[in-house]
């Protein structure tokens, strides 16, 4: 047993159990930080596999933003939580049965010849200037570079319709109008009246 | 010695794990935005496995512009569940029932 097999087993056990907790856990606050252990553990899957940059991005971009984004709605939503478990106990022998099924049949053809180490041998180590950053880099600005503006354009809009959803004009709101003050005339504030002088009692 | 077989097997079992999250928290939202994460975790996992065993980096390509339509499906799937709470005070599937379908 060599190295490398001794840091997939423990990350791969540590992916499925946390996985695992993500779907089973009470209190969503908890599920969230366990989803967050399940993606930076197969981060480190993904450095064993030689994709040190989407091993990177999976980080910043999961962990750091949407994971956080999950975590933020999370605490904010004040969610009836006995509510939510209906149903569960009722459907765990149903899903249990299914995820078996699902997990054997796909091992049974994964296991196969085809995806063995005779066919697909494991690959030599790259030398050490060879870098999985530029590599990715030189491929995206030339063969996907279309494929990269899409992408952009689709960030683009989802941040628009995150933001058009979420925005809200309230009516019952108290604000000053600076332009207006500075604008308002001496008729606007002082009355003069004329009215008769009272007698001395 | 860890072949392709082992990343494939667990990329099946962590897509079968989101799978049953949808079945078991099927009144809980923001579950099942989470276990769909799962199954793209899962997804993910497989296309950097066969673009190192095969290697091919385009495969490491694709993961990227799954990541980013992830980002964006989790942010919007957000905001909609912001808007829906801010309007019936719920977010159990079973009350989502305003347009009647």
């Amino acid at each position: 047993m060599i190295f490398q097999d001794f840091v997939f087993y423990s990350l791969a056990s540590v992916v499925i159990i946390s996985a695992l907790g993500v779907i089973t856990l009470r209190n969503p606050v908890y599920s969230v930080l366990l989803l967050v252990l399940a993606f930076v553990t197969s981060s480190g899957l993904w450095i064993l596999l030689e994709a040190e940059f989407l091993a990177i991005a999976l980080v910043v971009v999961y962990v750091g933003a949407v994971m956080v984004l999950f975590l933020f709605v999370v605490m904010m939503l004040d969610i009836n939580l006995d509510q939510m478990r209906e149903g569960f106990w009722k459907w765990f022998p149903f899903g249990a049965i299914l995820a078996f099924i699902m997990t054997v049949e796909m091992s049974m053809v994964l296991m196969s010849k085809q995806f063995s180490s005779e066919i697909i041998q494991t690959p030599e180590y790259k030398s050490v200037d060879y870098s999985n950053t530029k590599e990715l880099g030189r491929l995206i600005y030339t063969e996907y570079v279309y494929v990269f503006e899409l992408a952009a354009v689709i960030l683009l809009v989802a941040m628009v319709a995150a933001i058009a959803i979420t925005l809200r004009h309230r009516t019952d709101k108290k604000s000053s109008n600076a332009s207006r003050q500075i604008a308002v005339s001496r008729n606007e504030r002082l009355k003069v009246i004329s009215m008769p002088a009272e007698k001395k009692e | 010695m860890v072949s392709l077989s082992h990343y494939l097997v667990l990329g099946a079992v962590l897509f079968a794990i989101g799978v049953v999250g949808i079945f078991l928290n099927r009144k809980n939202v923001i579950i099942l935005l989470m276990s769909i994460e799962l199954m793209l975790l899962a997804v993910n996992i497989n296309f950097v496995a066969f673009s190192y065993y095969l290697q091919d980096i385009a495969g490491q390509i694709f993961v990227f512009f799954i990541l980013t339509v992830a980002a964006a499906e989790a942010a919007i799937g957000l905001a909609i569940l912001v808007a829906l709470f801010r309007n019936i005070r719920t977010i159990n599937v079973d009350d989502l029932d305003r347009l009647k379908g």
